[in-house]
């Protein structure tokens, strides 16, 4: 193929929201009917908004990529008439790095490090994901603690995403003291994974074969003290926001979706379950010892940004039951596999046997070899389901790593969220969907 | 309760080439004109969520080990669905030639895999016929090429070291 044939095959067109007259009638129809580009059997009815706004009635404005309700770089072109927001469209890719390309030069132990940095919210259940595919492509299974470990450290992640949320939606819609609690609450679980993995975000901290470390000294009085405290400071939120009349107005009966076009636009997590649909991959189809842990799946009923809040908060506390029955059940043992082809063999053996040192020189500049096969593993993040689809060549390297990120997903739920109200209510719509643009651009 | 899943290539009446992928999930080698007719027969026996669609460039490995009957072509769309109702997965694999690289959207069945579809397309190159926004996602519009085809370099940054001899 020569490089002009190249260009123009993949010269595709504007991605941005088009005006009326230069969109074609079939295109406007899917996208009023419905919301946003539904097909024609999921059409709701057109009738409660009109359809027949020439060009010059109605004004197309952008908000972002620098917009700061809108979560990092998101971009979303709203098609206004008045202040009602009729059609609207994200537009992505502001932050695309190529993460993707990058894992496939990265070795399988080089790559935890990558793919935490996608989702940098929770990046250690990027981590868990990707660990998980490369052991079920190994075949390898990981020591009893090293489980609870995981488990222990993706719902402190889970309860430092949520508040973390908490902040910024408190933000979003004007109440900065919850944005200063939120942050505050982060902050206190981000000093123990910093104790733990050493690092604040990105921890590199899960890997294929185990978790990088075993817990430090004293690790039980750290979690208890955060999980005693988070449920106080919760009960505080809910004074706060819960049923105070200026939030439930901004937020109640705002972006409804329904559980029928929830599951058929691929949205997972707080968004679905706030939509009716009991779905939690974690009570669903347990991965780690989810099935030995008691907690309950949050779900709404009406699928409002109400019901969304009502969802993610309640989580935090279930995350801490989880939390605590981690710290009763938490066997003894070793944290990662003894496995000399996979983990680094310990310290102290390098010192004294030759062979520990080539093993431990061969892991961290070679890696090790995985064999041929292919893989798709899906846990429960924060945002939804976070899956991760691995081809493996029998080399070092993957021959090809996605990552299905929930907030791409996610993202598809914003044009009918969106669609017919108010352009403030859209700030608050956006906020609810929690969309990590780092995860969406990957 | 074990014995009474019934698999999904049964559901969907498929009884051509199927492999199992690592962690035993299932996977239905599907032709490109049988392809809409399989996840529609899937979609309408319980696997309401297509949760991921993505691209694969086999260039390096064309002569790849496929089940019998299955022609190894140079990409692969990668469909994987979810059924709430039965907590099942199902992976289905289509081959897509590099001299035609064209299959049908998903869109009509799926409205979830909008995203994913332009994704495919802007990565790979993969087209979707009658995909409502068929335009890039990810890459500026006026992009070149698609980066995650084998073919496509990686490019480097060159690093200059200030006591470095200069090139020979």
């Amino acid at each position: 193929m020569t490089d002009e044939e190249l260009t123009a095959e993949t010269s595709e067109g504007p991605q941005e929201l088009q005006e009326r007259d230069q969109t074609t009638p079939v295109e406007l129809g899917i996208e009023e009917g419905s919301s946003l580009r539904l097909p024609e059997a999921l059409l709701g009815d057109h009738g409660d908004i009109d359809v027949e706004f020439g060009a010059d009635e109605t004004m197309i404005i952008n908000m972002g990529p620098q917009h700061p309700s809108t979560h990092g770089v998101l971009r979303i072109m709203l098609e206004l008439e008045g202040e009602t927001v009729l059609r609207s469209k994200p537009v992505i890719g502001y932050l695309h790095t190529g993460m993707e390309k990058t894992g496939e030069q990265l070795t399988y132990v080089q790559g935890a490090t990558n793919v935490t940095r996608m989702d940098y919210l929770s990046p250690l259940h990027n981590e868990l994901v990707f660990s998980l595919a490369v052991e079920a492509l190994l075949g390898i299974d990981i020591p009893p603690r090293a489980t609870w470990i995981r488990m222990l450290m993706a719902e402190l992640n889970r309860i430092s995403s949520h508040t973390m949320w908490m902040a910024t939606n408190g933000l979003d819609l004007a109440s900065s003291s919850m944005m200063i609690y939120g942050f505050r609450e982060r902050e206190m679980v981000l000093s123990f994974l910093e104790k733990t993995t050493g690092l604040r975000m990105n921890h590199d901290y899960i890997r294929p074969g185990g978790v990088a470390a075993d817990l430090p000294d004293g690790w039980e009085d750290d979690v208890m003290a955060i999980v005693e405290t988070i449920p106080g400071r919760v009960d505080e939120y809910d004074e706060l926001l819960t049923g105070q009349p200026i939030f439930k107005e901004r937020t109640e009966g705002v972006g409804l979706i329904s559980p029928e076009l929830a599951t058929a636009l691929s949205v997972t997590g707080p968004i679905l379950r706030a939509s009716g649909v009991e779905w939690d991959l974690r009570r669903a189809m347990p991965y780690l010892a989810y099935d030995e842990v008691d907690f309950d799946v949050i779900v709404g009923t009406v699928g409002d940004t109400y019901d969304r809040y009502a969802v993610r908060i309640n989580e935090i506390r279930e995350s801490c039951r989880i939390v605590r029955q981690c710290v009763e059940k938490m066997p003894p043992g070793d944290y990662r596999a003894q496995d000399k082809k996979v983990t680094p063999p310990p310290r102290a053996r390098i010192d004294e046997s030759m062979e520990a040192l080539i093993h431990h020189f061969k892991i961290f500049t070679r890696g090790f070899e995985v064999p041929p096969g292919e893989v798709y593993t899906a846990i429960e993040s924060p945002r939804g389901e976070l899956g991760c689809y691995l081809v493996a060549d029998g080399s070092n390297k993957p021959y090809r790593m996605h990552i299905r990120a929930p907030s791409f997903a996610n993202l598809q739920a914003l044009p009918p969220l969106l669609r017919g109200g108010l352009i403030a209510d859209a700030v608050a719509i956006i906020s609810s969907v929690d969309p990590v643009l780092g995860e969406v651009d990957r | 309760m074990e014995a009474e899943v019934q698999s999904a290539a049964e559901l969907a009446g498929w009884t051509g080439p199927a492999s199992t992928g690592a962690g035993g999930q299932e996977v239905l080698h599907v032709t490109r004109d049988r392809y809409l007719e399989v996840v529609g027969a899937l979609r309408d026996n319980g696997f309401a969520m297509c949760s991921d669609l993505c691209a694969v460039d086999y260039l390096r490995h064309l002569e790849r080990p496929l089940p019998e009957g299955v022609a190894p072509e140079r990409f692969e769309i990668v469909v994987n669905l979810l059924s709430l109702e039965r907590h099942q997965r199902i992976r289905v694999r289509v081959q897509v030639p590099e001299g035609d690289p064209v299959v049908p959207t998903l869109f009509n069945l799926y409205p979830g895999t909008e995203n994913m579809e332009r994704e495919a397309f802007d990565l790979f190159g993969v087209r979707f016929a009658g995909h409502p926004d068929h335009t890039r996602i990810l890459m500026p519009e006026d992009w070149e090429g698609h980066p995650l085809r084998k073919d496509y370099s990686v490019g480097r940054v060159p690093v200059q070291f200030k006591e470095a001899p200069g090139p020979r």
